[in-house]
């Protein structure tokens, strides 16, 4: 490895050092495929390295200071551990661990039971099934803060859409849905928009896992005459399982992160009701500008993330295996 | 995974599970598009119609919504109109009609600039990089390759608030707070995790055989990069350029956090467009009627990659 290391920067620097054109080019020529690979990967690794692990690093320097960032001149003081235990003797952040919790599980419920459902009804492959998985898929692809905003609007209880169509059908009155202004009725609102987004990224791998099981163990379920109901729990799910798990995976890491959707709904109420976690840490890093404290916070929510998706991810190769 | 792939035969479903599938597909399909034909709808109603209850299905359309998009208006007494010189435009001929004046452009078209100038600046970069580190991680063997490869990953597990402290202290320090360079570079590095693990899978699926044909004719290996792979890789490149370019484009997070003024992007501004007493609903759903268009065209042509490019190539169609 080093030998390597040394041929390639001594090439650069010979380049370098005689550089006309055409010398350049005809250094470049002779390149080993060794360094070609470096000069290939180094500008990702170094881009990754400026721009995601520098401020990794920097933000676990701030979770051990008393920084402030609206207060750029005010003198640094270490405060050692004293931020995280802070953090994690706040009610308030629990509570908003907990809120994510919630959402975290409803989505992954919801998007998954109606996702593996539609998934199976358009495995049928009946006529026009492209067409429609097509439509199926858009909302999927739109910009979750732009369309949540929208949704915003569908919600209004005097004016809009949803709260009609809900009046319409069970005869309460509109101004009993207030989807964004009541305790209990906001998690589900931002429940409800989260699963028509996010429910055709569960069908789309769902549907993924269905095709790749193989029809001769159905031929050999009706040669073994097993019923349908059979066939399904025996054969269609436990081989579609590591593909709903890998969907599961996905969207617990994104909803784990859900901001763009609860910011512009509810901006985390009514009172602190809808107040996940991301949106727990944007208002004490960009409004109480509590950066130390914040940073501890987002450093305990990364390793959180990151070791539950670890744990998770070995579960999954277990399924994978069997 | 995708090698047992093959049509149903021997149990293809009888025609009665068949219609019921349909029916019930077909149904969540027109649910699920009420939202956004709403939207459409409502950007060509009047704001009276846009707000009034039971909501209007039929109504008489109206550019009302558009022109507010792209002007700013203010209320004006009917006998300051009627001294106005004839209307220019159909803009001012349906401001006129509700007593309004155009007062001058609104900031739409600047923060639309905004988000194609920064998604496509970071989707060439993403390609660019992601393109040949991919081809760097495919055919050469390089030190603790699966290492490096999950560490770029795993960029994108971070939640981006997380990440937005010290970037935000970062930029503020390299003058790169709220400019286009400095979204451009954060979307690159957000995107290039997806466009190497893409485009390895890709560049994986054309034969080496290719190039050492190529390079046993004498050409380098550099020239057999640009001249074989690269051609044959189109498809892949278009497909990740595609999925690079939508997520700059709908990201909110760090576009809120880190752009106030000149370098905005539509996300965050489409949701502070106000009229008169609250929220202008028709400008409101104009622009994002308009924001979403490139996405809807892009999903249609993306139908077969959109898989591949949500699971980061990890199940392959």
């Amino acid at each position: 490895m080093t030998a390597s290391h040394e041929t390639f920067t001594d090439k650069v620097a010979d380049a370098a050092i005689r550089a006309t054109p055409q010398s350049v080019a005809a250094r470049v020529r002779g390149l080993s495929d060794r360094a070609i690979a470096w000069l290939f990967i180094a500008p990702t690794i170094l881009l990754l390295l400026a721009i995601n692990i520098f401020p990794l690093f920097w933000a676990v320097y701030l979770s051990f200071t008393n920084y402030r960032a609206n207060r750029p001149n005010a003198v640094v003081q270490n405060v050692g551990l004293g931020n995280y235990s802070r953090v994690l003797n706040d009610p308030d952040i629990w509570a908003s661990m907990q809120t994510t919790a919630h959402f975290v599980f409803w989505t992954i419920v919801l998007q998954t039971l109606i996702g593996f459902g539609l998934a199976y009804l358009i495995d049928r492959k009946f006529r026009g099934h492209a067409f429609w998985t097509t439509l199926i898929l858009i909302p999927m692809m739109l910009s979750p803060a732009v369309v949540g905003n929208f949704w915003r609007f569908l919600y209004e209880p005097q004016i809009g859409l949803f709260a009609y169509a809900v009046s319409f059908l069970s005869g309460v009155p509109t101004s009993e849905i207030q989807m964004l202004g009541s305790v209990s009725l906001a998690p589900w609102a931002i429940i409800i928009v989260d699963t028509w987004m996010w429910t055709p990224y569960v069908m789309l791998i769902c549907l993924a896992g269905l095709r790749s099981i193989p029809d001769y163990i159905y031929e050999a379920a009706e040669v073994d005459r097993a019923s349908a109901w059979r066939q399904f729990w025996s054969i269609t799910v436990p081989m579609a399982l590591p593909f709903i798990m890998l969907a599961v995976l996905f969207r617990g890491i994104e909803n784990f992160k859900m901001f763009d959707m609860v910011n512009l709904l509810t901006g985390g109420g009514p009172g602190s009701t809808t107040e996940v976690a991301s949106i727990a840490l944007k208002r004490d890093a960009f409004e109480a500008w509590a950066t130390g404290r914040s940073s501890a916070f987002a450093i305990i929510l990364f390793v959180a993330v990151f070791g539950l998706a670890n744990i998770y991810v070995k579960a999954l190769n277990k399924v994978k295996q069997r | 995974m995708s090698s047992a792939n093959s049509a149903h035969s021997v149990v293809e479903p009888s025609a009665t599970s068949k219609r019921v599938a349909a029916t019930l597909v077909i149904a969540y399909a027109l649910i699920t598009m009420v939202p956004l034909a709403w939207i459409f709808l409502t950007s060509i109603k009047s704001p009276p119609d846009s707000i009034s209850y039971p909501p209007k299905i039929l109504f008489s359309p109206s550019l009302e919504g558009y022109c507010n998009l792209f002007t700013t208006r203010t209320r004006q007494t009917p006998e300051y109109i009627a001294a106005l010189p004839a209307p220019d435009g159909v803009c001012d001929e349906v401001t006129r009609e509700r007593n309004m004046v155009i007062a001058g452009p609104s900031n739409f078209l600047p923060r639309f600039a905004n988000s194609l100038i920064i998604a496509f600046g970071s989707t060439f970069l993403a390609v660019l990089l992601g393109t040949l580190a991919a081809y760097g991680f495919s055919r050469f063997k390089v030190p603790m390759a699966d290492d490096l490869l999950f560490f770029i990953l795993s960029t994108r597990m971070m939640p981006p608030i997380a990440v937005a402290i010290p970037i935000y202290l970062m930029y503020r320090q390299l003058g790169l707070s709220d400019t286009a360079l400095g979204m451009i570079l954060l979307y690159t590095a957000v995107n290039v995790s997806l466009a190497v693990w893409l485009l390895k899978g890709f560049i994986d699926e054309i034969p080496r055989e290719y190039e050492e044909a190529a390079m046993i004719d004498g050409y380098t290996r550099l020239q057999a990069f640009r001249k074989v792979v690269l051609p044959q890789a189109t498809t892949g490149i278009a497909a990740t350029a595609i999925f690079c370019l939508i997520f700059a484009w709908n990201e909110y997070a760090f576009a809120a956090l880190l752009t106030s003024g000149s370098a905005q992007t539509a996300p965050p501004f489409i949701p502070t467009i106000i009229g008169e007493g609250g929220q202008d609903w028709p400008a409101v759903a104009a622009g994002t009627t308009i924001f979403l268009v490139p996405i809807l065209v892009f999903t249609i042509l993306l139908r077969k990659q959109l898989l591949r490019g949500i699971t980061f190539g990890a199940v392959r169609k």
